[in-house]
C-alpha cells in the first residue's frame, strides 16, 4: 500500500473513485432510455472545449464542461424538434466537435495533438490540485441529481409520454439528464479520457443487469462495479506501468464477461425455484376457450 | 384494409351516414372531457377533422374505429400529447392548456411492454404512477400502500418484486393499468388496453375496470373491438377518417360479427377479394 504515500496517487485514486461512482450513476438513465452512446457523443463535443481551453489559456476542464453542457443541450433540442434528420444533425455535432478540438489546439501557441492525447485517453497521474477540486464539485452535483431525483428520472427514462401525463416537468428533467451526462464526461475526462468515457457509463450498467431484477439493485451494483474497476485499474497502472484509462475500461469489460458467465447458472436456478413454487399440472394454459367452441359449431 | 374494417363496423351500426350526436351543442357542467370541433394534423396530414366528444362524470365511453381513423390521436389531444390546430379541449371544465391537476387522470398508453432498457420490478414501474400524488417524489407510507393496492386491483400483487421482463403480454398490460391506478384517478384514459392480451388477463382487466366503474371512475377507452368489456360500456363513439360517425349506444355485433375473431369482409370489395382474416376462425 506504499502508493498511498504519494500525493499524485492520492489525487488519482480520489478522482478515479469519483468517476467510478458518477459514470454508472448517470449511465443507467441513458441505458434506460436507450441512449447508451450519448456519452460518446458528448465526449466528442468536449474536445472542442479542451481545444478552446488551450487556445484561450483557460482551464481545459471547466472549458470542456461548458462546451459539453452546450453540446448535450443541443442534442436534447435536436431530439425534440428534429424528426427524420436528427441522426444527421447529431453526426455533424459529434464530428464538428472533434474537428473543432483538433483545430483549436493546433491554433494554440505551442499546442499540438500531443496535448490532446492526455484528454482523449486520460492522464490520471497528472491530475492536479485544481483538477481535483473541479472533479469533486462536479461529482457532487452528479450524485445529488442522480440520487435525489431518482424517481423522477426513472419515470421519465422509462416512459416519457406517461411521465408527461403525470405532470412531471419532462423537458426540464431531460435537459437535466443531458447536462448531468455532460458534467460526468468532463469528470471522467482526466481519468479514462474522452474516447473511453462512454464505456464506464454503459458497461458497468450492462454488467449489473446480468445479476439484478430491479432498478435499485442495478444502480447499486453498477456503482459498486464502477468503483471497483476504477480503483483496480489505478492501482494496477501504478505497479505495472500500463495506461490507467485503458486498464479501467478493460477491467470493466472483464467484469461484464465474468458476471455474464456467472449469471447463467444463477438464472437457471431461479427458474427451477420458480417452477417448483408453481402448483403442478396447471391446466389453464392449454384449455380451448369456450368461445372458440361456439365459433366452431357455427361452421364458418 | 382500413376502409374494409370500417365498412364492417359501419354495417353493424344501424345508421351509417347520420351521426347520432347525443349532445355536442351544449356542454353539461359535469363533463370530464370535452372536445369541440377539434382538428389535429400529424405532419401535414389531417388526422382529426373537427370532432366533438363529451365524456360525463361516471360514464364509460369507448372510442372505436379502424386503424388510422384517428382514435389514438383523439385521446392524445385530450392529454396534450398532440397539438390541436383548431377547436377546444377541456378537462374537468378547465382548458387543456391550463390543466395542471394531473393526479386526477390515470393514463394507460398504447404499449406492448412496460420494460425499459434497464431491469425494473413491477413495483418500481407502478410507483412512477404515484409520483403525481407526492411532493418532490418523496414516498410516504400511504403512497406505498396505494401502489400495493393498485397491484392488488389487477391481480399482480404476487409478482410485485419480479422483473417486468419475466411477464407475459397480458401481465405487462396489467402493470401499465396498475401504474395508472396508483394515483387513484377520477378519470381513466386507456389506449387499446386489450391489444395483445391473453384471455385470462382480458377477464382480469374487465373485472378491474368493473370495480373502477363501480367506484364512480370515469373511463375513456380506445378499443379495436368491444370484446369482454362490452357490458361495461355506456356509450360508443365511432370515428371514421377523423370524423365522428356514430355517438350513442355501443353498436351491437350481429351475426358473424358476434363471434370473437370473425373475418372482416368488405361489402363493396371486388368479387373474389380475400376477406381480411384477423381472428381465431381464419
Amino acid at each position: 500500500m506504499d502508493f498511498l504515500n504519494y500525493a499524485f496517487m492520492q489525487r488519482a485514486l480520489l478522482a478515479a473513485v469519483l468517476v467510478g461512482i458518477t459514470a454508472p450513476a448517470v449511465g443507467i438513465y441513458l441505458v434506460q432510455r436507450r441512449q447508451a452512446l450519448m456519452g460518446d457523443g458528448i465526449g466528442h463535443v468536449a474536445m472542442t472545449g479542451v481545444g478552446l481551453g488551450f487556445l484561450l489559456s483557460w482551464s481545459p476542464v471547466w472549458m470542456a464542461t461548458a462546451i459539453s453542457v452546450l453540446g448535450a443541450v443541443t442534442m436534447e433540442l435536436i431530439r425534440w424538434y428534429g424528426r427524420t434528420r436528427g441522426d444527421i444533425a447529431l453526426a455533424m455535432l459529434f464530428y464538428g466537435g472533434m474537428a473543432g478540438g483538433v483545430m483549436f489546439i493546433n491554433l494554440a501557441p505551442g499546442g499540438s495533438n500531443a496535448n490532446l492525447t492526455s484528454y482523449l485517453f486520460g492522464s490520471l497521474s497528472t491530475v492536479s490540485e485544481s483538477d481535483v477540486t473541479a472533479i469533486c464539485l462536479l461529482a457532487a452535483f452528479v450524485v445529488v441529481v442522480t440520487l435525489g431525483l431518482r424517481r423522477q428520472l426513472f419515470a421519465v427514462s422509462q416512459d416519457e409520454e406517461f411521465a408527461r401525463v403525470t405532470g412531471l416537468p419532462v423537458r426540464a428533467l431531460n435537459l437535466l439528464t443531458a447536462i448531468t451526462a455532460a458534467v460526468t464526461v468532463t469528470v471522467a475526462m482526466r481519468v479514462v479520457g474522452l474516447l473511453l468515457v462512454s464505456a464506464l457509463m454503459v458497461v458497468p450498467v450492462a454488467a449489473a443487469q446480468q445479476l439484478s431484477r430491479s432498478f435499485a439493485a442495478t444502480f447499486a451494483i453498477a456503482v459498486a462495479i464502477g468503483v471497483t474497476v476504477t480503483i483496480g485499474g489505478t492501482v494496477t497502472s501504478y505497479y505495472q506501468d500500463v495506461p490507467p484509462g485503458a486498464t479501467i475500461v478493460l477491467l470493466t469489460i472483464a467484469a461484464f464477461i465474468a458476471l455474464s458467465v456467472l449469471a447463467a447458472p444463477l438464472a437457471r436456478r431461479r427458474a427451477r425455484a420458480l417452477a417448483a413454487a408453481q402448483p403442478a399440472g396447471d391446466p389453464a394454459e392449454c384449455a380451448i376457450p369456450a368461445t372458440r367452441a361456439a365459433g366452431d359449431e357455427v361452421g364458418v | 384494409m382500413d376502409a374494409s374494417v370500417t365498412g364492417a363496423k359501419a354495417e353493424s351500426v344501424s345508421s351509417e351516414s347520420v351521426p347520432e350526436s347525443v349532445s355536442s351543442d351544449s356542454v353539461p357542467s359535469d363533463s370530464v372531457i370535452s372536445l369541440r370541433g377539434v382538428r389535429a394534423e400529424l405532419g401535414s396530414r389531417p388526422v382529426l377533422r373537427g370532432i366533438d366528444l363529451t365524456v360525463r362524470r361516471g360514464e364509460v365511453v369507448a372510442l372505436l374505429g379502424a386503424n388510422g381513423s384517428g382514435k389514438s390521436t383523439a385521446v392524445r389531444t385530450v392529454i396534450g400529447q398532440v397539438p390541436v390546430s383548431a377547436g377546444e379541449v377541456e378537462l374537468f371544465g378547465t382548458p387543456q392548456r391550463r390543466f395542471r391537476d394531473w393526479a386526477r387522470i390515470g393514463y394507460v398508453p398504447q404499449r406492448t411492454t412496460a420494460a425499459g432498457g434497464v431491469p425494473a420490478t413491477v413495483t418500481e414501474i407502478v410507483s412512477s404512477g404515484r409520483l403525481s400524488r407526492t411532493r418532490f417524489g418523496v414516498f410516504r407510507k400511504a403512497d406505498r400502500e396505494a401502489v400495493r393496492h393498485a397491484l392488488d386491483l389487477v391481480g399482480m400483487a404476487d409478482r410485485a418484486r419480479d422483473n417486468v421482463d419475466a411477464l407475459s403480454g397480458g401481465q405487462h398490460q396489467r402493470v401499465l393499468i396498475a401504474r395508472a391506478l396508483a394515483a387513484e384517478p377520477e378519470l381513466l384514459i386507456m389506449d387499446e388496453p386489450m391489444a395483445g392480451v391473453d384471455l385470462a388477463s382480458q377477464e382480469v382487466l374487465a373485472q378491474t375496470l368493473k370495480d373502477q366503474v363501480a367506484a364512480d371512475t370515469t373511463v375513456l377507452l380506445v378499443l379495436h373491438e368491444l370484446g369482454p368489456l362490452e357490458p361495461l360500456i355506456d356509450r360508443a363513439v365511432v370515428l371514421r377518417d377523423g370524423c365522428v360517425q356514430h355517438d350513442g349506444p355501443p353498436p351491437r355485433a350481429l351475426g358473424q360479427h358476434a363471434l370473437p375473431g370473425h373475418d372482416h369482409v368488405h361489402p363493396h370489395a371486388p368479387a373474389g377479394a380475400e376477406p381480411i382474416r384477423t381472428g381465431l376462425l381464419s
